[in-house]
């Protein structure tokens, strides 16, 4: 892929279609004498904070909706509310209530994600193997035990989807909200970059932020993936 | 070491999809260090009863008492499901110790080679075979309590070479701690092969149609006995008439 679009380039050269390596030698200059670190930084603050709240707070919640059907029947319908409001028209709302400040970028994050965590963990409860619950009843195991050793375990893989797909939409709205309105961050960058119609600036911050991706993938995700689901049976 | 006394006296156990009670003034007392099988067609209570000596299901009137002490007090029993029931992502090992924290890892290793699984203390259910995770089962409930053994169908969708490797792991257990143990099986050759008495149930609500003590020990049964035995379950279990051995 690299190398077509390398010999493309060289076949029909333009300032609004650079080569790889020209991109390759962009990140390394924005790395080293612009604002690419900094900005990738802010980026990677505002993803990681509206990931966790949005992870902790919605496996909280999924877990109460899947144990109680009084709690589903009453905030279900705001769940698919939630999944199916176009994530500019809460981060717009938000800017206008709270301005364009960061509480109101990372809340809108939160706001957009929270659905999609809930769903996923909701489903995941309600997936238990109820003949478990006898196991842990007949041996008297204490509930933090039980919580530990056969609730957490069998919620895991849910969790995991829920991170991985979150991961993936945090990505993208984070970057979508920080054009809308932010200080800097890669969003922020890649708007100014199309103000000037700086296509090498807007690859060059979007091949740093897939690095970044990838590594989360390959270094965080797929290792503790892993190491946590290592008793499924190999299909 | 020896088995405790089993009190059992139901005053009325109901299922709100069932018109009539499941057991109703049922009483059955079971001596220490005796093998007890009961046996009956399915949906007879066999199993509801055994969880409610397991302190599994609690939701009955009555009393049911181990040594003295009410059942959801007393000491958890070794309980063991119609499926092996392990937790698929703890090794063997450790599904042994996750009932049991106070189980050593050398404790769980001894027990899994009293079961014949030594060398398999680190495989995940899904490594083991279907006969291999009953073992496991068969160590976790010992480990949990050698005086008291629950068994709810414990050979159920086992083939019989497995079933009988399953009975030559439980006759050494049993021969070694003496303990209680409540087997329920709805198949009489387990019943001859494994019981000092078997308790056939029938009806609805449940009552003892049969109580058969057998002379001969267990294990020291020929083949022809365990038939004949077999044979006199499988009779009261049929026709439901109380009959004397």
């Amino acid at each position: 892929m690299l190398a077509a679009w390398q010999i493309l380039a060289m076949l029909f050269p333009s300032r609004l279609f650079p080569t790889p390596i020209d991109v390759g030698a962009h990140v390394w200059t924005l790395a080293t004498t612009g604002k690419l670190l900094p900005d990738l930084g802010k980026t990677l603050t505002r993803a990681v904070i509206a990931f966790v709240i949005a992870m902790a707070l919605g496996t909280a919640i999924g877990i109460g909706l899947g144990r109680s059907r009084v709690a589903d029947r009453l905030f279900s319908a705001w769940v698919v509310v939630g999944l199916n409001v176009p994530a500019i028209v809460i981060a717009i709302v938000l800017y206008i209530w709270l301005g364009l400040t960061e509480f109101a970028l990372i809340l809108a994050v939160v706001l957009n994600k929270l659905p999609l965590v809930i769903a996923t963990i909701r489903e995941g409860v309600r997936s238990f193997d109820p003949a478990y619950d006898d196991l842990g009843r007949a041996f008297r195991m204490p509930f933090l035990r039980q919580l530990r050793l056969i609730a957490v375990p069998q919620l895991m893989p849910f969790v995991l989807a829920a991170a991985r797909t979150g991961l993936s939409l945090i990505w993208k709205i984070v970057l979508v909200f920080e054009v809308l309105g932010s200080d800097g961050g890669v969003g922020f960058r890649i708007s100014v970059f199309f103000q000037f119609f700086d296509i090498k600036g807007i690859f060059a911050y979007t091949t740093a932020f897939i690095l970044v991706v990838f590594v989360f993938e390959y270094l965080i995700l797929r290792p503790l993936e892993r190491r946590v689901l290592k008793w499924r049976q190999p299909r | 070491m020896s088995g405790p006394r089993l009190d059992i006296a139901i005053a009325g156990k109901r299922f709100d999809f069932l018109p009539e009670p499941l057991l109703e003034r049922f009483e059955l007392m079971v001596e220490p260090s005796s093998v007890v099988a009961l046996v009956g067609p399915s949906g007879v209570g066999k199993s509801t009863l055994l969880r409610m000596v397991g302190g599994i299901d609690r939701l009955f009137s009555g009393n049911i008492s181990v040594d003295g002490t009410p059942a959801a007090a007393a000491p958890p029993a070794g309980f063991v499901f119609q499926d092996a029931r392990l937790l698929p992502w703890l090794t063997a090992n450790d599904n042994i110790r996750a009932v049991r924290p106070q189980t050593t890892e050398a404790e769980a290793i001894e027990m899994l080679g009293r079961v014949g699984l030594s060398g398999f203390e680190h495989y995940f259910p899904h490594e083991l075979s279907g006969g291999m995770q009953r073992r496991v089962a068969l160590a976790r409930a010992f480990s949990v309590n050698p005086r008291l053994l629950l068994l709810d169908e414990p050979f159920v969708s086992l083939d019989r070479t497995l079933v009988r490797e399953m009975e030559e792991v439980l006759f050494g257990l049993i021969a070694a701690s003496r303990p209680t143990v409540l087997l329920v099986t709805h198949l009489p050759e387990d019943a001859a092969m494994l019981a000092d008495r078997a308790i056939v149930l029938s009806g609805r609500p449940a009552r003892i149609a049969a109580d058969y003590r057998f002379d001969i020990p267990r294990g020291q049964r020929s083949r022809e006995q365990r038939e004949a035995i077999a044979n006199q379950i499988a009779a009261s279990v049929g026709t439901g008439e109380h009959q004397l051995p």
